[in-house]
Protein backbone atom coordinates (compact mmCIF):
# COMPACT_ATOMS: atom_id res chain seq x y z
CA UNK A 1 0.00 0.00 0.00
CA UNK A 2 2.63 2.52 1.10
CA UNK A 3 4.85 1.09 -1.64
CA UNK A 4 2.40 2.31 -4.28
CA UNK A 5 1.99 5.68 -2.59
CA UNK A 6 5.74 6.15 -2.79
CA UNK A 7 5.79 4.88 -6.38
CA UNK A 8 3.20 7.47 -7.37
CA UNK A 9 5.20 10.10 -5.52
CA UNK A 10 8.21 9.15 -7.63
CA UNK A 11 6.19 9.71 -10.81
CA UNK A 12 4.97 13.04 -9.52
CA UNK A 13 8.50 14.08 -8.62
CA UNK A 14 9.78 13.19 -12.09
CA UNK A 15 7.02 15.29 -13.58
CA UNK A 16 7.22 18.25 -11.18
CA UNK A 17 10.97 18.56 -11.17
CA UNK A 18 10.87 18.52 -14.96
CA UNK A 19 13.08 15.44 -15.05
CA UNK A 20 10.62 13.63 -17.26
CA UNK A 21 10.34 16.65 -19.55
CA UNK A 22 14.09 17.03 -19.89
CA UNK A 23 14.51 13.34 -20.67
CA UNK A 24 11.65 13.48 -23.14
CA UNK A 25 12.99 16.53 -24.98
CA UNK A 26 16.47 15.05 -25.08
CA UNK A 27 14.98 11.84 -26.43
CA UNK A 28 13.04 13.65 -29.15
CA UNK A 29 16.15 15.56 -30.17
CA UNK A 30 18.11 12.34 -30.31
CA UNK A 31 15.48 10.52 -32.36
CA UNK A 32 15.22 13.41 -34.79
CA UNK A 33 18.97 13.45 -35.22
CA UNK A 34 19.03 9.73 -35.71
CA UNK A 35 16.22 9.79 -38.27
CA UNK A 36 17.99 12.48 -40.28
CA UNK A 37 21.31 10.69 -40.02
CA UNK A 38 19.71 7.45 -41.07
CA UNK A 39 18.12 9.17 -44.04
CA UNK A 40 21.42 10.49 -45.34
CA UNK A 41 23.28 7.26 -44.69
CA UNK A 42 20.60 5.46 -46.68
CA UNK A 43 20.42 7.85 -49.62
CA UNK A 44 23.82 9.41 -49.99
CA UNK A 45 26.27 6.62 -49.47
CA UNK A 46 25.70 4.82 -52.72
CA UNK A 47 23.58 2.17 -51.09
CA UNK A 48 21.34 0.60 -53.76
CA UNK A 49 17.81 1.89 -53.23
CA UNK A 50 15.98 -0.26 -55.73
CA UNK A 51 14.11 -3.31 -54.62
CA UNK A 52 16.61 -5.44 -56.45
CA UNK A 53 16.43 -8.79 -54.65
CA UNK A 54 20.15 -9.13 -55.02
CA UNK A 55 20.80 -6.19 -52.73
CA UNK A 56 18.25 -6.99 -50.02
CA UNK A 57 20.79 -8.80 -47.93
CA UNK A 58 23.33 -6.01 -48.12
CA UNK A 59 20.67 -3.41 -47.41
CA UNK A 60 19.31 -5.15 -44.32
CA UNK A 61 22.88 -5.64 -43.18
CA UNK A 62 23.54 -1.93 -43.33
CA UNK A 63 20.21 -0.98 -41.76
CA UNK A 64 20.82 -3.35 -38.90
CA UNK A 65 24.27 -1.92 -38.36
CA UNK A 66 23.01 1.67 -38.29
CA UNK A 67 20.09 0.71 -36.07
CA UNK A 68 22.37 -1.05 -33.63
CA UNK A 69 24.44 2.10 -33.34
CA UNK A 70 21.28 4.01 -32.47
CA UNK A 71 20.19 1.36 -29.97
CA UNK A 72 23.55 1.58 -28.32
CA UNK A 73 23.22 5.34 -27.93
CA UNK A 74 19.66 4.98 -26.57
CA UNK A 75 20.91 2.40 -24.13
CA UNK A 76 23.55 4.78 -22.89
CA UNK A 77 21.01 7.58 -22.56
CA UNK A 78 18.61 5.38 -20.61
CA UNK A 79 21.29 4.14 -18.27
CA UNK A 80 22.44 7.69 -17.62
CA UNK A 81 18.86 8.79 -16.91
CA UNK A 82 18.25 5.89 -14.55
CA UNK A 83 21.49 6.49 -12.69
CA UNK A 84 20.97 10.25 -12.47
CA UNK A 85 17.53 10.07 -10.90
CA UNK A 86 18.26 7.16 -8.57
CA UNK A 87 21.61 8.53 -7.36
CA UNK A 88 19.92 11.42 -5.62
CA UNK A 89 16.75 9.74 -4.49
CA UNK A 90 17.70 8.33 -1.08
CA UNK A 91 20.97 10.22 -0.54
CA UNK A 92 19.33 13.52 -1.44
CA UNK A 93 16.31 12.97 0.79
CA UNK A 94 18.53 11.95 3.68
CA UNK A 95 20.80 14.96 3.19
CA UNK A 96 17.94 17.45 2.96
CA UNK A 97 15.93 15.81 5.72
CA UNK A 98 12.76 15.31 3.67
CA UNK A 99 13.04 11.63 4.49
CA UNK A 100 12.31 12.28 8.19
CA UNK A 101 8.64 13.03 7.77
CA UNK A 102 8.27 9.94 5.56
CA UNK A 103 9.95 7.27 7.67
CA UNK A 104 8.23 8.39 10.87
CA UNK A 105 4.92 7.45 9.32
CA UNK A 106 3.65 3.91 9.97
CA UNK A 107 5.48 2.56 6.92
CA UNK A 108 8.32 0.11 6.61
CA UNK A 109 11.55 1.58 5.35
CA UNK A 110 11.61 -1.25 2.83
CA UNK A 111 8.36 0.05 1.39
CA UNK A 112 10.00 3.39 0.71
CA UNK A 113 12.93 1.76 -1.08
CA UNK A 114 10.69 -0.59 -3.06
CA UNK A 115 8.27 2.19 -3.92
CA UNK A 116 11.07 4.28 -5.35
CA UNK A 117 12.54 1.29 -7.16
CA UNK A 118 9.19 0.43 -8.74
CA UNK A 119 8.65 4.04 -9.73
CA UNK A 120 11.99 4.23 -11.50
CA UNK A 121 11.49 0.79 -13.06
CA UNK A 122 8.21 1.91 -14.62
CA UNK A 123 9.66 5.23 -15.77
CA UNK A 124 12.63 3.49 -17.36
CA UNK A 125 10.36 0.96 -19.07
CA UNK A 126 8.30 3.76 -20.57
CA UNK A 127 11.37 5.70 -21.61
CA UNK A 128 13.11 2.72 -23.15
CA UNK A 129 10.00 1.67 -25.01
CA UNK A 130 9.46 5.15 -26.39
CA UNK A 131 13.08 5.62 -27.38
CA UNK A 132 13.83 2.21 -28.85
CA UNK A 133 10.33 2.08 -30.32
CA UNK A 134 10.85 5.51 -31.88
CA UNK A 135 14.20 4.48 -33.24
CA UNK A 136 12.89 1.24 -34.74
CA UNK A 137 9.96 3.15 -36.19
CA UNK A 138 12.36 5.63 -37.80
CA UNK A 139 14.25 2.74 -39.39
CA UNK A 140 11.11 0.92 -40.49
CA UNK A 141 9.33 3.94 -41.92
CA UNK A 142 12.32 4.89 -44.04
CA UNK A 143 13.51 1.49 -45.10
CA UNK A 144 10.93 -1.12 -44.22
CA UNK A 145 13.56 -2.92 -42.19
CA UNK A 146 12.44 -4.78 -39.05
CA UNK A 147 14.91 -5.92 -36.40
CA UNK A 148 14.83 -9.60 -35.47
CA UNK A 149 13.92 -10.69 -31.91
CA UNK A 150 12.80 -7.25 -30.80
CA UNK A 151 11.09 -8.60 -27.68
CA UNK A 152 14.13 -10.46 -26.40
CA UNK A 153 16.44 -7.63 -27.31
CA UNK A 154 14.39 -4.99 -25.52
CA UNK A 155 13.87 -7.12 -22.43
CA UNK A 156 17.60 -7.68 -22.14
CA UNK A 157 18.30 -3.99 -22.64
CA UNK A 158 15.72 -3.23 -19.96
CA UNK A 159 17.38 -5.70 -17.63
CA UNK A 160 20.64 -3.86 -18.09
CA UNK A 161 19.15 -0.48 -17.24
CA UNK A 162 17.45 -2.01 -14.20
CA UNK A 163 20.76 -3.41 -13.01
CA UNK A 164 22.42 0.01 -13.17
CA UNK A 165 19.44 1.73 -11.54
CA UNK A 166 19.31 -0.80 -8.69
CA UNK A 167 23.03 -0.59 -8.06
CA UNK A 168 22.74 3.20 -7.94
CA UNK A 169 19.82 3.04 -5.53
CA UNK A 170 21.77 0.72 -3.23
CA UNK A 171 24.76 3.07 -3.18
CA UNK A 172 22.41 5.99 -2.62
CA UNK A 173 21.10 4.34 0.55
CA UNK A 174 24.58 4.49 2.06
CA UNK A 175 26.66 7.15 0.34
CA UNK A 176 26.12 10.75 -0.68
CA UNK A 177 24.77 11.59 -4.11
CA UNK A 178 28.18 12.54 -5.40
CA UNK A 179 29.94 9.45 -4.05
CA UNK A 180 27.17 7.30 -5.49
CA UNK A 181 27.67 8.88 -8.90
CA UNK A 182 31.40 8.25 -8.69
CA UNK A 183 31.06 4.62 -7.67
CA UNK A 184 28.46 3.76 -10.29
CA UNK A 185 30.28 5.57 -13.06
CA UNK A 186 33.53 3.88 -12.06
CA UNK A 187 31.98 0.43 -12.03
CA UNK A 188 30.25 1.03 -15.31
CA UNK A 189 33.52 2.14 -16.87
CA UNK A 190 35.21 -0.98 -15.53
CA UNK A 191 32.55 -3.22 -17.06
CA UNK A 192 32.79 -1.31 -20.34
CA UNK A 193 36.56 -1.73 -20.63
CA UNK A 194 36.32 -5.31 -19.42
CA UNK A 195 33.73 -6.10 -22.07
CA UNK A 196 35.90 -4.56 -24.73
CA UNK A 197 38.93 -6.55 -23.59
CA UNK A 198 36.83 -9.71 -23.69
CA UNK A 199 35.75 -9.11 -27.28
CA UNK A 200 39.24 -8.33 -28.50
CA UNK A 201 40.49 -11.37 -26.60
CA UNK A 202 37.89 -13.55 -28.26
CA UNK A 203 38.83 -12.17 -31.65
CA UNK A 204 42.49 -12.96 -31.02
CA UNK A 205 41.76 -16.21 -29.21
CA UNK A 206 43.37 -14.92 -26.03
CA UNK A 207 41.92 -16.81 -23.05
CA UNK A 208 43.33 -14.43 -20.43
CA UNK A 209 41.68 -11.42 -22.04
CA UNK A 210 38.37 -13.28 -22.25
CA UNK A 211 38.63 -14.19 -18.58
CA UNK A 212 39.30 -10.58 -17.63
CA UNK A 213 36.10 -9.70 -19.43
CA UNK A 214 34.15 -12.39 -17.64
CA UNK A 215 35.41 -11.26 -14.26
CA UNK A 216 34.47 -7.66 -15.02
CA UNK A 217 31.04 -8.89 -16.08
CA UNK A 218 30.67 -10.56 -12.73
CA UNK A 219 31.46 -7.28 -11.01
CA UNK A 220 28.87 -5.48 -13.10
CA UNK A 221 27.06 -7.56 -15.74
CA UNK A 222 25.75 -4.63 -17.76
CA UNK A 223 27.92 -4.88 -20.85
CA UNK A 224 27.44 -8.64 -20.99
CA UNK A 225 23.67 -8.37 -20.89
CA UNK A 226 23.62 -5.61 -23.47
CA UNK A 227 25.87 -7.59 -25.78
CA UNK A 228 23.44 -10.45 -25.56
CA UNK A 229 20.66 -8.02 -26.40
CA UNK A 230 22.65 -6.85 -29.42
CA UNK A 231 23.28 -10.39 -30.42
CA UNK A 232 19.55 -11.16 -30.30
CA UNK A 233 18.74 -8.23 -32.56
CA UNK A 234 21.66 -8.81 -34.89
CA UNK A 235 20.95 -9.78 -38.47
CA UNK A 236 21.14 -13.57 -38.95
CA UNK A 237 23.90 -13.19 -41.52
CA UNK A 238 26.17 -11.27 -39.18
CA UNK A 239 25.42 -13.77 -36.54
CA UNK A 240 26.39 -16.69 -38.74
CA UNK A 241 29.61 -14.90 -39.61
CA UNK A 242 30.48 -15.04 -35.96
CA UNK A 243 30.47 -11.33 -35.25
CA UNK A 244 28.97 -8.08 -36.31
CA UNK A 245 30.74 -4.90 -37.09
CA UNK A 246 28.45 -3.04 -34.74
CA UNK A 247 29.65 -0.34 -32.39
CA UNK A 248 30.60 -3.06 -29.99
CA UNK A 249 32.14 -6.23 -31.20
CA UNK A 250 30.03 -9.23 -30.39
CA UNK A 251 32.39 -12.13 -30.79
CA UNK A 252 32.06 -13.78 -27.46
CA UNK A 253 28.33 -14.01 -26.79
CA UNK A 254 27.55 -13.96 -23.09
CA UNK A 255 25.78 -17.12 -22.02
CA UNK A 256 22.26 -17.42 -20.69
CA UNK A 257 23.87 -18.08 -17.32
CA UNK A 258 25.17 -14.52 -17.44
CA UNK A 259 21.61 -13.24 -17.90
CA UNK A 260 20.41 -15.25 -14.93
CA UNK A 261 23.39 -13.98 -12.99
CA UNK A 262 22.43 -10.40 -13.88
CA UNK A 263 18.89 -10.94 -12.60
CA UNK A 264 20.16 -12.37 -9.31
CA UNK A 265 22.73 -9.59 -9.14
CA UNK A 266 19.92 -7.06 -9.40
CA UNK A 267 17.92 -8.74 -6.63
CA UNK A 268 20.98 -8.85 -4.40
CA UNK A 269 21.56 -5.11 -4.75
CA UNK A 270 17.89 -4.42 -4.12
CA UNK A 271 18.06 -6.49 -0.93
CA UNK A 272 21.22 -4.64 0.07
CA UNK A 273 19.55 -1.29 -0.58
CA UNK A 274 16.72 -2.24 1.78
CA UNK A 275 19.08 -3.60 4.40
CA UNK A 276 21.35 -0.56 4.38
CA UNK A 277 18.46 1.86 4.49
CA UNK A 278 16.90 -0.09 7.36
CA UNK A 279 20.00 0.22 9.46
CA UNK A 280 20.74 3.80 8.80
CA UNK A 281 20.32 6.67 11.26
CA UNK A 282 18.33 9.35 9.52
CA UNK B 1 -5.18 -0.32 21.55
CA UNK B 2 -5.37 -0.03 25.32
CA UNK B 3 -4.17 3.39 26.23
CA UNK B 4 -1.11 3.03 28.42
CA UNK B 5 -0.76 5.38 31.36
CA UNK B 6 2.61 6.54 30.10
CA UNK B 7 2.93 7.91 26.61
CA UNK B 8 6.70 7.68 26.82
CA UNK B 9 8.89 5.64 29.10
CA UNK B 10 12.64 5.29 28.67
CA UNK B 11 15.44 3.73 30.64
CA UNK B 12 19.04 4.67 29.99
CA UNK B 13 18.45 5.48 26.35
CA UNK B 14 21.85 6.24 24.87
CA UNK B 15 23.20 7.32 21.53
CA UNK B 16 26.81 7.63 20.54
CA UNK B 17 27.91 8.80 17.09
CA UNK B 18 31.36 7.27 17.05
CA UNK B 19 33.17 8.86 19.98
CA UNK B 20 30.65 11.62 20.30
CA UNK B 21 28.04 10.72 22.91
CA UNK B 22 24.96 12.69 21.93
CA UNK B 23 22.65 11.23 24.57
CA UNK B 24 24.32 9.72 27.59
CA UNK B 25 21.42 7.99 29.23
CA UNK B 26 17.89 9.26 29.05
CA UNK B 27 15.52 8.00 31.72
CA UNK B 28 12.15 9.60 31.44
CA UNK B 29 8.45 9.04 32.00
CA UNK B 30 5.82 11.16 30.34
CA UNK B 31 2.25 10.43 31.44
CA UNK B 32 -0.38 10.30 28.74
CA UNK B 33 -2.11 13.61 28.21
CA UNK B 34 0.73 15.75 29.50
CA UNK B 35 2.35 18.68 27.75
CA UNK B 36 5.98 17.96 28.39
CA UNK B 37 8.72 20.52 27.87
CA UNK B 38 12.13 19.21 26.93
CA UNK B 39 14.70 21.91 27.53
CA UNK B 40 18.42 22.11 27.31
CA UNK B 41 21.27 23.99 25.67
CA UNK B 42 22.31 23.56 22.04
CA UNK B 43 23.80 20.16 21.42
CA UNK B 44 22.35 18.72 24.63
CA UNK B 45 20.83 15.85 22.67
CA UNK B 46 17.20 16.91 22.52
CA UNK B 47 16.72 16.25 18.82
CA UNK B 48 18.66 13.01 19.02
CA UNK B 49 16.41 11.88 21.88
CA UNK B 50 13.29 12.59 19.84
CA UNK B 51 14.79 10.76 16.89
CA UNK B 52 15.42 7.70 19.03
CA UNK B 53 11.85 7.77 20.31
CA UNK B 54 10.62 7.92 16.71
CA UNK B 55 12.86 5.18 15.38
CA UNK B 56 14.82 7.54 13.12
CA UNK B 57 18.00 6.81 15.02
CA UNK B 58 18.82 3.47 16.60
CA UNK B 59 19.79 3.73 20.30
CA UNK B 60 23.26 2.48 21.18
CA UNK B 61 21.94 1.20 24.51
CA UNK B 62 18.89 1.40 26.73
CA UNK B 63 15.24 0.74 26.16
CA UNK B 64 12.18 2.82 25.62
CA UNK B 65 8.48 2.55 25.01
CA UNK B 66 6.27 4.88 23.07
CA UNK B 67 2.53 4.43 23.53
CA UNK B 68 3.21 1.06 25.09
CA UNK B 69 5.28 -0.29 22.19
CA UNK B 70 9.06 -0.50 21.89
CA UNK B 71 10.67 2.59 20.32
CA UNK B 72 10.50 2.50 16.55
CA UNK B 73 7.45 0.22 16.47
CA UNK B 74 5.63 0.71 13.22
CA UNK B 75 2.06 0.20 14.42
CA UNK B 76 2.52 2.69 17.27
CA UNK B 77 3.54 5.35 14.75
CA UNK B 78 -0.05 5.37 13.47
CA UNK B 79 -0.81 7.36 16.64
CA UNK B 80 2.24 9.60 16.55
CA UNK B 81 2.81 12.96 14.89
CA UNK B 82 6.17 14.64 14.31
CA UNK B 83 7.31 18.07 13.27
CA UNK B 84 11.05 17.81 12.52
CA UNK B 85 13.47 20.48 13.64
CA UNK B 86 14.49 21.33 10.09
CA UNK B 87 11.02 21.01 8.56
CA UNK B 88 12.26 20.22 5.05
CA UNK B 89 9.58 18.72 2.86
CA UNK B 90 9.04 17.76 -0.78
CA UNK B 91 8.73 21.30 -2.02
CA UNK B 92 7.40 20.36 -5.44
CA UNK B 93 4.11 19.32 -3.82
CA UNK B 94 1.27 21.72 -3.21
CA UNK B 95 0.11 22.20 0.38
CA UNK B 96 -2.92 20.04 -0.30
CA UNK B 97 -0.94 17.29 -2.01
CA UNK B 98 1.59 17.33 0.79
CA UNK B 99 -1.01 16.79 3.50
CA UNK B 100 -2.79 14.19 1.38
CA UNK B 101 0.45 12.26 0.93
CA UNK B 102 1.16 12.17 4.63
CA UNK B 103 -2.44 11.31 5.46
CA UNK B 104 -2.22 8.40 3.02
CA UNK B 105 0.96 7.21 4.64
CA UNK B 106 -1.03 7.12 7.89
CA UNK B 107 -3.56 4.97 6.04
CA UNK B 108 -6.32 7.45 6.66
CA UNK B 109 -9.60 6.79 4.88
CA UNK B 110 -10.11 9.35 2.09
CA UNK B 111 -13.21 11.13 3.45
CA UNK B 112 -11.69 11.59 6.89
CA UNK B 113 -8.46 12.80 5.34
CA UNK B 114 -10.29 15.33 3.21
CA UNK B 115 -12.18 16.76 6.17
CA UNK B 116 -9.09 16.86 8.35
CA UNK B 117 -7.07 18.51 5.57
CA UNK B 118 -9.43 21.48 5.26
CA UNK B 119 -9.69 21.85 9.02
CA UNK B 120 -5.96 21.95 9.45
CA UNK B 121 -5.27 24.24 6.51
CA UNK B 122 -7.77 26.62 8.02
CA UNK B 123 -6.25 26.22 11.46
CA UNK B 124 -2.70 27.03 10.41
CA UNK B 125 -3.88 29.88 8.23
CA UNK B 126 -2.85 28.44 4.88
CA UNK B 127 -6.25 27.79 3.33
CA UNK B 128 -5.70 30.32 0.56
CA UNK B 129 -2.33 28.76 -0.25
CA UNK B 130 -3.55 25.21 -0.56
CA UNK B 131 -2.91 25.01 -4.30
CA UNK B 132 0.54 26.60 -4.10
CA UNK B 133 3.66 24.47 -4.13
CA UNK B 134 5.72 24.42 -0.96
CA UNK B 135 8.65 25.85 -2.94
CA UNK B 136 6.87 29.20 -2.91
CA UNK B 137 6.38 29.09 0.88
CA UNK B 138 8.27 31.21 3.37
CA UNK B 139 10.04 29.59 6.30
CA UNK B 140 7.17 30.25 8.68
CA UNK B 141 4.62 28.97 6.17
CA UNK B 142 6.64 25.76 5.85
CA UNK B 143 6.67 25.34 9.59
CA UNK B 144 2.93 25.86 9.69
CA UNK B 145 2.27 23.26 7.02
CA UNK B 146 4.69 20.97 8.83
CA UNK B 147 2.64 21.39 11.96
CA UNK B 148 -0.52 20.52 10.04
CA UNK B 149 1.28 17.43 8.78
CA UNK B 150 2.15 16.41 12.34
CA UNK B 151 -1.51 16.64 13.34
CA UNK B 152 -3.17 15.20 10.25
CA UNK B 153 -3.81 11.80 11.86
CA UNK B 154 -5.18 13.20 15.10
CA UNK B 155 -2.25 11.70 16.99
CA UNK B 156 -2.28 10.53 20.59
CA UNK B 157 1.30 11.74 20.94
CA UNK B 158 2.96 14.53 19.02
CA UNK B 159 6.63 15.48 18.96
CA UNK B 160 7.29 19.13 18.18
CA UNK B 161 10.97 19.92 17.74
CA UNK B 162 11.19 23.69 18.07
CA UNK B 163 7.83 24.30 16.41
CA UNK B 164 8.00 28.09 16.58
CA UNK B 165 11.59 28.71 15.50
CA UNK B 166 10.46 30.27 12.24
CA UNK B 167 7.18 31.83 13.29
CA UNK B 168 6.03 35.40 13.71
CA UNK B 169 4.29 36.44 16.95
CA UNK B 170 0.89 35.56 15.50
CA UNK B 171 2.18 32.15 14.49
CA UNK B 172 3.62 31.58 17.94
CA UNK B 173 0.36 32.37 19.57
CA UNK B 174 -1.29 30.02 17.10
CA UNK B 175 1.01 27.21 18.18
CA UNK B 176 0.26 27.96 21.82
CA UNK B 177 -3.45 27.77 21.10
CA UNK B 178 -3.03 24.55 19.18
CA UNK B 179 -1.09 23.01 22.06
CA UNK B 180 -3.79 24.10 24.47
CA UNK B 181 -6.42 22.45 22.28
CA UNK B 182 -4.34 19.31 22.08
CA UNK B 183 -4.09 19.19 25.84
CA UNK B 184 -7.83 19.65 26.17
CA UNK B 185 -8.32 16.65 23.89
CA UNK B 186 -5.96 14.51 25.91
CA UNK B 187 -3.12 14.47 23.38
CA UNK B 188 0.36 14.09 24.80
CA UNK B 189 2.71 16.79 23.54
CA UNK B 190 6.47 16.42 23.67
CA UNK B 191 7.71 19.94 23.12
CA UNK B 192 11.28 20.87 22.47
CA UNK B 193 11.77 24.61 22.47
CA UNK B 194 14.23 27.34 23.29
CA UNK B 195 11.47 29.90 23.64
CA UNK B 196 11.06 29.63 27.36
CA UNK B 197 8.26 32.16 27.69
CA UNK B 198 6.28 29.81 25.51
CA UNK B 199 7.21 26.75 27.51
CA UNK B 200 6.17 28.64 30.62
CA UNK B 201 2.71 29.17 29.24
CA UNK B 202 2.10 25.78 27.67
CA UNK B 203 3.87 23.03 29.59
CA UNK B 204 2.71 20.97 32.54
CA UNK B 205 6.12 19.63 33.33
CA UNK B 206 9.61 20.34 32.11
CA UNK B 207 12.85 18.42 31.99
CA UNK B 208 16.20 20.10 31.65
CA UNK B 209 18.81 18.03 29.93
CA UNK B 210 22.49 18.57 29.57
CA UNK B 211 24.98 16.32 27.84
CA UNK B 212 22.14 13.95 27.12
CA UNK B 213 21.04 13.43 30.68
CA UNK B 214 18.10 14.75 32.64
CA UNK B 215 19.55 17.15 35.21
CA UNK B 216 16.27 18.50 36.51
CA UNK B 217 12.67 17.52 36.15
CA UNK B 218 9.67 19.04 37.85
CA UNK B 219 6.21 20.41 37.34
CA UNK B 220 6.35 23.92 36.00
CA UNK B 221 4.30 25.27 38.91
CA UNK B 222 6.71 24.26 41.65
CA UNK B 223 9.59 25.32 39.47
CA UNK B 224 8.33 28.88 39.34
CA UNK B 225 7.31 29.13 42.98
CA UNK B 226 9.70 30.05 45.75
CA UNK B 227 12.03 32.98 46.02
CA UNK B 228 10.90 36.15 44.37
CA UNK B 229 12.65 39.41 43.67
CA UNK B 230 10.55 42.43 44.55
CA UNK B 231 10.84 46.00 43.38
CA UNK B 232 9.64 48.66 45.80
CA UNK B 233 9.01 52.22 44.70
CA UNK B 234 8.40 54.54 47.65
CA UNK B 235 8.98 58.08 48.96
CA UNK B 236 10.35 59.12 52.33
CA UNK B 237 12.63 56.13 52.63
CA UNK B 238 14.70 56.99 55.68
CA UNK B 239 17.91 55.10 56.43
CA UNK B 240 16.05 53.49 59.35
CA UNK B 241 13.32 52.22 57.09
CA UNK B 242 15.89 50.90 54.64
CA UNK B 243 17.72 49.12 57.40
CA UNK B 244 14.48 47.50 58.54
CA UNK B 245 13.62 46.58 54.97
CA UNK B 246 16.96 44.83 54.57
CA UNK B 247 15.98 42.60 57.48
CA UNK B 248 12.82 41.45 55.67
CA UNK B 249 14.67 40.01 52.72
CA UNK B 250 18.14 39.69 51.33
CA UNK B 251 20.34 41.06 48.58
CA UNK B 252 18.74 44.44 48.93
CA UNK B 253 19.74 47.18 46.57
CA UNK B 254 18.56 50.75 47.03
CA UNK B 255 18.65 53.42 44.36
CA UNK B 256 16.89 56.60 45.39
CA UNK B 257 13.21 55.85 45.64
CA UNK B 258 13.62 52.38 44.12
CA UNK B 259 14.60 49.35 46.14
CA UNK B 260 14.89 45.74 45.04
CA UNK B 261 15.25 42.76 47.31
CA UNK B 262 14.66 39.04 47.32
CA UNK B 263 11.93 37.61 49.55
CA UNK B 264 11.04 34.05 50.53
CA UNK B 265 7.91 33.90 48.44
CA UNK B 266 4.68 35.68 47.59
CA UNK B 267 3.44 35.14 51.15
CA UNK B 268 5.91 37.71 52.41
CA UNK B 269 4.47 40.52 50.28
CA UNK B 270 1.64 41.78 52.58
CA UNK B 271 4.03 42.00 55.53
CA UNK B 272 6.42 44.04 53.43
CA UNK B 273 3.67 46.49 52.46
CA UNK B 274 2.41 46.78 56.04
CA UNK B 275 5.92 47.52 57.32
CA UNK B 276 6.48 50.31 54.81
CA UNK B 277 3.13 51.97 55.49
CA UNK B 278 3.48 51.69 59.26
CA UNK B 279 6.94 53.25 59.10
CA UNK B 280 5.56 56.24 57.23
CA UNK B 281 6.99 55.57 53.78
CA UNK B 282 4.87 56.59 50.80
CA UNK B 283 4.36 53.39 48.87
CA UNK B 284 3.84 53.85 45.13
CA UNK B 285 4.51 50.36 43.85
CA UNK B 286 5.35 46.91 45.10
CA UNK B 287 6.12 44.62 42.16
CA UNK B 288 7.12 40.98 42.55
CA UNK B 289 9.22 39.77 39.62
CA UNK B 290 8.69 36.11 39.18
CA UNK B 291 11.91 34.32 38.53
CA UNK B 292 11.64 33.73 34.82
CA UNK B 293 12.22 30.29 33.36
CA UNK B 294 15.19 31.76 31.59
CA UNK B 295 16.94 32.47 34.91
CA UNK B 296 16.11 28.98 36.06
CA UNK B 297 17.43 27.57 32.86
CA UNK B 298 20.75 29.29 33.39
CA UNK B 299 20.78 28.32 37.06
CA UNK B 300 20.14 24.68 36.29
CA UNK B 301 22.03 24.21 33.08
CA UNK B 302 24.79 26.72 33.68
CA UNK B 303 26.21 29.30 31.35
CA UNK B 304 28.80 26.99 29.88
CA UNK B 305 25.93 25.84 27.68
CA UNK B 306 27.04 22.26 27.97
CA UNK B 307 28.96 22.45 24.72
N1 LIG C 1 24.17 12.43 12.74
C1 LIG C 1 25.05 12.82 13.67
N2 LIG C 1 26.33 12.45 13.59
C2 LIG C 1 27.22 12.83 14.52
N3 LIG C 1 26.92 13.59 15.59
C3 LIG C 1 25.66 13.99 15.73
C4 LIG C 1 24.66 13.64 14.78
N4 LIG C 1 23.49 14.19 15.17
C5 LIG C 1 23.76 14.85 16.31
N5 LIG C 1 25.05 14.74 16.65
C6 LIG C 1 25.71 15.31 17.85
O1 LIG C 1 24.93 14.97 18.97
C7 LIG C 1 24.86 16.03 19.87
C8 LIG C 1 23.42 16.36 20.17
O2 LIG C 1 22.79 16.87 19.03
P1 LIG C 1 21.25 17.24 19.00
O3 LIG C 1 20.92 17.65 17.62
O4 LIG C 1 20.48 16.11 19.56
O5 LIG C 1 21.20 18.49 19.98
P2 LIG C 1 19.97 19.41 20.37
O6 LIG C 1 19.82 19.30 21.84
O7 LIG C 1 18.79 19.11 19.56
O8 LIG C 1 20.56 20.83 20.03
P3 LIG C 1 19.84 22.15 19.44
O9 LIG C 1 19.26 22.85 20.60
O10 LIG C 1 20.97 22.92 18.87
O11 LIG C 1 18.83 21.72 18.43
C9 LIG C 1 25.65 17.17 19.25
O12 LIG C 1 26.93 17.17 19.84
C10 LIG C 1 25.76 16.82 17.80
O13 LIG C 1 26.98 17.26 17.29
MG1 LIG D 1 17.72 20.12 18.17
Amino acid sequence: MATFTIMRLTFLEAARRRIALAAFLLGIAFLALFAIGFHFMRTETGLPTSEDPGTTLLRSQVFNFLGQMGLYAVNFLTIAMGALVSADTLAGEIASGTIQALVTKPVRRAEIVLGKWLGFAVLLAVYLTLMDGGLMAAVYLQSGYVFPNIGTGLLLTYLETLVVMTLTLACSSTFSTLATGGIVFGMWGLAFIGGFVEQVGALLNNATAVNIGIVSSLILPTEAVFRRAQYAMMSPVARSLGFSAGPLLVVSVPSLAMVIYAALYLLAWLALAVRQFNRRDL
Amino acid sequence: MVSPSFAIQTTGLRKAFGDNVAVRGLTLEVPAGEVFGFLGPNGAGKTTSIKMLLGLVAPTAGTGQVLGAPVGDRAARTQVGFLPEHFRFHDWLTAEEFLTLHGRLYNMPAPRLRARLSDLLERVGLMSFRRKTLRTFSKGMLQRIGLAQALINDPALVFLDEPTSGLDPVGRRLVRDIIRDLRARGTTVFLNSHLLSEVEITCDRVAFIKHGEVVHLSPLKTLLEGETRVTVRAGRLTPEILAGLAGLGRDMRADGSQVTLTIEGEAALPGLARYLVEQGAELYALTPQRLALEDLFIQIVGTDGGL
